[in-house]
């Protein structure tokens, strides 16, 4: 084990900042440092308050990475960094950070998708990947649908949502419901002691006409909107809100649709093993639902454990390993920051 | 002692190389690329060559010094986290200098480069970045080289008139020569931008005393634009 490479991988996409260190598929440290709390009085992330949390916050997560591992940077083969997507400033500063990492300690430096590590991350808990297997990324800023042939060359876009991410709209039907943010892990709690099946909230994109464009895609809108009528009319009769059954019947919607689409996807492609990864898939009743249905398609689910399906830093680092077992080759010095990089480039 | 200099607070992105000794600072090595828009991808490549430049290696810097702005946040960071990750990486110490320094301060001084030009003791010399958003980072230095007044942002009329109170008769930096009209006040052509060897300077006592390194913390100057989250707005009529 001693001589598989030694990867530290770098995150700073959204609001964590995040540094692990993996050996092969071993998880060696995972430092985390979070501005969420910065945030909440905003409702959302505020990119100049993330990317200066950034700046502050990654020397000594580095630090503590280190020690947790019980590394120096002598040793690291590798640095991995999330060059994108992501918000563009935040990210600037995770990918200079690591370029600076790598001309200091004179290591290659590997710019990897965010996305993609979501995906990777799940090899630290179950090991290599099987391929082809189908992916569900689920979080505050992204919500896709893939296809992993080869996670080291590129993943396949099968669907994505067409406007609100999944954990977007938890946040708002959290903040709707008067619950803190972000909203997954409160509208989570609230949901257990509710009725799933108290309110029919519509299943976006499921109608079979939009079957035929979207088959693969998410809408969350609407559904957003849905709960936000309801709220609204109970409220206007003088009548009080059930918030645990809102909260259960609204994670039921979204639930449903994602784990149908994502189940829809193996079967469609004769594909076995479904990824569930980003910080919705944190979700309880996502992580049970799935479990439940894939069991009767003979599907496979594998879920890493909440602390890793959220952003960090181990997720890239894992990824990186990926890479570099693979013969991939390193980034130039010269990378960027792409906020909008697409899905099919793993690395740059 | 090597020393490296950093500065991306500006349009130009600057990576230099000092030697730091008893006897004076001397520039070995620079480069610099003015991009407003590629900080990220410019400054580390840079470093590295400034490094290949004079046949050095990371291992053989004693410290950093980083222009701490002010400057457009998302460029400004990338030369802070620079320094500071090699700093941590190689051990040594980081130090901090205000960039308007690196301009102020060898416009203001005596220099055979801008001889007949260099500011008369007691003359005060602005020196101005471009803030964006139609507004100047600024600072006013008298004749030795020391800052009077800022670092501060404003609209360039309200500069203006600062200066005018202030009896500066001189602006420098590229943010003067963009409202040099409004400014209305001749230009010293050089620096237009943070001088690495200024830096360098400004930063020299420090490094010869061996002082502690201090965390980079930018000059924002600015507060995060951040709007908060409004109400819940209704959706039933
Ligand atoms: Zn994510």
């Amino acid at each position: 084990m001693a001589d598989e490479p030694l990867i530290l991988g770098i995150e700073t996409s959204c609001d964590e900042t995040g540094v692990g260190i993996v050996r092969g598929h071993t998880l060696l440290a995972d430092a985390l440092a979070s501005s969420v709390e910065e945030h909440a009085r905003f409702g959302g992330v505020v990119p100049e308050v993330a990317s200066r949390a950034h700046l502050e916050a990654i020397v000594p997560t580095m630090d503590r990475a280190l020690r947790e591992a019980g590394v120096t940077i002598a040793d690291i083969d590798a640095i991995a960094v999330t060059s994108g997507p992501g918000l563009a400033g935040a990210l600037l500063v995770g990918v200079a950070a690591a370029k600076g990492y790598a001309v200091a300690a004179e290591k290659p430096v590997y710019g990897v998708n965010h996305l993609a590590a979501h995906v990777a991350v799940d090899t630290l808990e179950h090991g290599p990947l099987p391929e082809p297997a189908i992916a569900l990324l689920v979080s505050g800023g992204h919500s896709s649908l893939l296809r992993v042939d080869d996670l080291a060359r590129g993943v396949v876009p099968l669907g994505a949502t067409i406007d609100d991410a999944a954990g977007e709209a938890f946040d708002k039907v959290a903040r709707l419901l008067g619950l803190p943010f972000p909203g997954g892990p409160y509208i989570d709690r609230e949901a257990r002691a509710g009725d799933p099946a108290s309110i029919a909230f519509p299943r976006g994109l499921t109608a079979a006409k939009d079957l035929v464009g979207h088959r693969f895609d998410f809408s969350f809108s609407g559904l957003k909107t849905a709960v936000a009528r309801w709220v609204e009319a109970r409220q206007r009769a003088g009548e009080p809100v059930p918030v645990a059954d809102v909260a259960a019947s609204f994670q039921e919607a979204v639930c449903d649709v994602l784990v149908g689409k994502a189940l829809d996807a193996c079967r469609s492609s004769g594909i076995d093993t479904l990824v569930i990864g980003g910080g919705v898939a944190a979700n309880s009743r996502l992580r049970a639902m799935a479990e439940q249905r894939a069991a009767k398609h003979g599907v496979r689910v594998r879920t890493p454990r909440p602390k890793l399906c959220t952003d960090n830093g181990a997720m890239v680092a894992a990824l990186g390993s990926h890479l570099v077992a693979a013969g991939v080759a390193p980034s130039r010095l010269d990378l960027p920051a792409d906020s909008a990089m697409p899905l099919t480039v793993v690395s740059v | 002692m090597l020393v490296l200099v950093v500065d991306s607070s500006t349009p130009a992105v600057t990576a230099a190389l000092a030697d730091v000794s008893a006897d004076g600072v001397v520039l070995r090595a620079s480069r610099c690329t003015v991009d407003a828009r590629a900080h990220g991808e410019l400054l580390a490549p840079q470093v590295d060559a400034a490094l290949a430049d004079v046949g050095a290696r990371p291992a053989d810097l004693g410290a950093i010094v980083a222009g701490l702005g002010p400057g457009p946040f998302t460029g400004l960071r990338v030369g802070l986290v620079t320094a500071a990750t090699m700093g941590q990486v190689l051990g040594v110490p980081t130090y901090g200098v205000c960039s308007l320094d690196g301009l102020g301060q060898p416009a203001a001084a005596s220099h055979p480069a801008a001889a007949g030009h260099s500011a008369a003791a007691g003359e005060l010399v602005l020196a101005a970045s471009d803030a964006r958003r139609r507004e100047v980072y600024w600072a006013v230095y008298d004749g030795a080289g020391q800052r009077v007044a800022g670092p501060d942002v404003a609209a360039p009329a309200v500069v203006a008139e600062r200066a005018r109170d202030l009896a500066v008769t001189v602006a420098v930096g590229d943010g003067a020569q963009r409202y040099a009209d409004v400014l209305g006040l001749p230009l010293r052509a050089e620096p237009r931008y943070p001088d690495p060897l200024a830096l360098a300077r400004l930063a020299a006592e420090r490094i010869r005393a061996g002082a502690p390194g201090e965390a980079l913390t930018p000059l924002y100057l600015r507060r995060p634009d951040a709007v908060a989250a409004t109400g819940h707005k209704p959706v039933l009529r």
